[in-house]
């Protein structure tokens, strides 16, 4: 069989092109793509489990499937799910019937899902082809996938940094061309802020767009699901796939799912189009101190070049921004505190029995959670508890009303935000897991998104000292279609910049049998 | 706020049913310390007459039929169970002395 890796290079709207026109078959497209997961995941580290035999399983039953339409004529051959025969990528979050799903932890090692997450049933109805499950901070709490209790994952761009987390995985595993398009989740930023930096798209829908069904829970009223991809078109794409109504998430909303995909145009002008007249407000406040100059600049260009394609482009202030870190850590980890009270050992995942009940829980959770883990643990019952509730808790969620009027009072006067996703580059593995509160400023400009509940879209926007850069599209709420097109716009203004040319710089690397492993690497 | 102590660490870890080692108690009111006083940016602000936000998105009560459906079979329940035993969850004793 073929494992021809120029086919990992294609986007999956080409992939799909390519199987209905028999130029390759879902065999080989997935054969190519398992020959560089298990050549190069060894220094990259962004799988945690693999399902070969499964995934050999859906391109088999998709390559019957395209066949039989094909013997059909034309029109059954177009009515076939987009993602037919396509790879996808799922974090390691996403309950699969008889696949470990560990969240990235020690507490969940051998555990195997009993049922499909509601997002796992629709791509499998959709004929996609799932190779594994994707590496991630620890029940998704980390910026930068090193809290993962099975190592931490490289950034394909320089091996030597995080690739942002929590939804690392599957942002490393995109850029480096394992798949073309993965399901990450995004609480604080977990979707956008890997994105960035490794030059991918990322987007994190509205709360409540995607069903939760079958997700590890971390921060359930900050949760959403969301995709990654190469470009605009398959994060609309997947997002398409696997958004809408679910009876078994109460939040998932019965809002009508667009055709996300089928309104972008591919024509350049077409796309860039819709900028003229659009009004995009540039928030003073996400231009934070410590944020890099050349981060800046890249975001400064891409705002001129907006302007330069029609756009209008108006200051607005979100006064409440700088409160949104506190707000947000106060929120996620007393509801974290609450949803990871079920990982006692008693009914699934690592048990360590030691005398009574309470003693076994102590062990089990003591043994079984990793050092961020507990800390937000620790920090939600304790926001939670006697004495404090009003003083953290309660006044959090009043913060939380504050941040999201902001967002309501400048969609008044602006059809999308303009913003940096994250203030740096992608930083060196290490140089923040020893100070929390460095890690938690990774996540200053998505925060206050998950906490108003909106949609978000990180593009690539270029390169600052050879690392990507990412731009925030911030919409309004079940406005994904339009920070969809705005980002397909971008893509056709900017097209011909030479940094898109590029690959991720350490690709070679992963190549070679000289490259340190990140396999086992103790967590942080 | 008042910072937190050594004391308040193990209460709170006990509440959490975190076992945690004596070095860890260490290093968690060090980093719980710097990161409640983070938090006190929050005391900037006028917060009175404010409402909570517990919910971004407005969705009403939902009900559905209350029918029976497929659920987990009995195997597939205890599939992931550390123990069990004739069809049962095994549990460490909470009553008594019989642990």
């Amino acid at each position: 069989m073929s494992t021809d890796r120029s086919l990992t290079r294609l986007h999956a709207h080409e992939m799909a092109a390519g199987l209905r026109a028999g130029r390759f078959s879902a065999g080989e497209l997935l054969a190519a793509h398992l020959a560089l997961i298990e050549g190069q995941d060894r220094a990259l580290n962004a799988w945690v489990s693999l399902d070969a035999p499964g995934a050999r399983a859906a391109a088999a039953d998709a390559d019957a499937r395209i066949a039989a339409a094909r013997a059909e004529g034309a029109a059954a051959l177009a009515a076939l799910p987009a993602l037919l025969g396509i790879p996808v990528g799922l974090k390691d979050l996403v309950v699969t019937r008889g696949q470990p799903s560990t969240a990235g932890s020690r507490i969940l090692a051998g555990f195997r899902g009993p049922y499909d997450a509601h997002i796992a049933e629709r791509l499998a109805a959709a004929g996609a082809v799932i190779p594994g499950k994707t590496n991630m901070d620890e029940f998704a709490m980390g910026s930068s996938t090193e809290h993962s209790a099975w190592g931490a994952t490289a950034n394909p761009w320089d091996l030597d940094r995080v690739p942002g987390g929590s939804s690392g995985g599957s942002a490393a595993a995109v850029a480096a061309y394992h798949v073309p398009v993965a399901i990450g989740t995004d609480t604080g930023g977990s979707i956008r802020q890997p994105a960035a930096v490794t030059g991918t798209v990322g987007m994190k829908p509205t709360y409540g767009r995607v069903s939760r069904y079958g997700i590890i829970a971390f921060a359930s009223s900050l949760d959403q699901v969301g995709p990654f991809a190469r470009d605009v078109r398959d994060a609309a794409l997947l997002l398409g796939a696997v958004a809408g109504r679910d009876d078994r998430d109460s939040t998932s909303s019965a809002l009508p799912v667009p055709d996300y995909a089928a309104a972008l145009p591919e024509d350049r002008d077409r796309a860039a189009g819709i900028l003229r007249g659009l009004r995009l407000g540039l928030p003073r406040q996400y231009f934070v101190d410590g944020m890099e100059p050349e981060v800046e600049a890249r975001i400064r260009e891409a705002v001129a070049a907006l302007a330069a394609a029609g756009a209008e482009i108006v200051e607005v202030d979100l006064p409440h921004t700088g409160y949104g870190l506190a707000t947000y850590y106060i929120i996620a980890p007393a509801e974290a505190s609450a949803n990871l009270a079920r990982h006692d050992g008693i009914r699934y995942g690592r048990s360590v029995r030691e005398g009574d009940v309470l003693g076994s829980y102590l062990a089990t959770r003591g043994e079984g959670f990793g050092p961020e883990v507990k800390r937000r643990i620790m920090l939600g019952t304790y926001a939670l508890s006697a004495g404090y509730y009003d003083a953290y808790y309660l006044k959090a969620q009043k913060v939380r009303t504050l941040i999201k009027e902001d967002f309501d009072r400048a969609f008044t006067r602006v059809d999308a935000l303009i913003a940096p996703s994250t203030p740096t580059v992608a930083f060196p593995l290490g140089a923040r897991t020893g100070d929390p509160l460095a890690m938690y400023l990774s996540d200053i400009c998505t925060i206050p998104v998950n906490a108003a509940g909106l949609p978000a879209l990180s593009v690539p926007c270029g390169l600052a000292d050879g690392l990507p850069v990412g731009l925030q599209l911030i919409g309004q709420a079940w406005d994904e279609a339009r920070l969809f097109a705005i980002g397909r716009a971008w893509e056709a203004i900017d097209a011909d910049a030479p940094w898109r040319r590029l690959e991720p710089a350490a690709l070679p690397r992963l190549d070679d049998p000289a490259t340190p492993s990140m396999k086992g690497r103790a967590q942080a | 706020m008042a910072s937190l102590t050594r004391a308040d660490v193990e209460h709170v870890a006990h509440l959490a049913r975190l076992g945690l080692s004596a070095d860890e108690v260490t290093r968690m009111e060090t980093d719980l310390d710097l990161i409640l006083t983070m938090f006190a940016v929050l005391d900037e602000l006028d917060t009175d007459g404010i409402a909570p936000t517990a919910q971004t998105i407005e969705v009403e009560s939902i009900l559905r039929a209350d029918l029976p459906r497929p659920s987990l079979s009995q195997e597939e329940a205890l599939a992931n169970a550390p123990e069990q035993s004739g069809g049962y969850v095994v549990v460490p004793a909470i009553l008594g002395d019989g642990a």
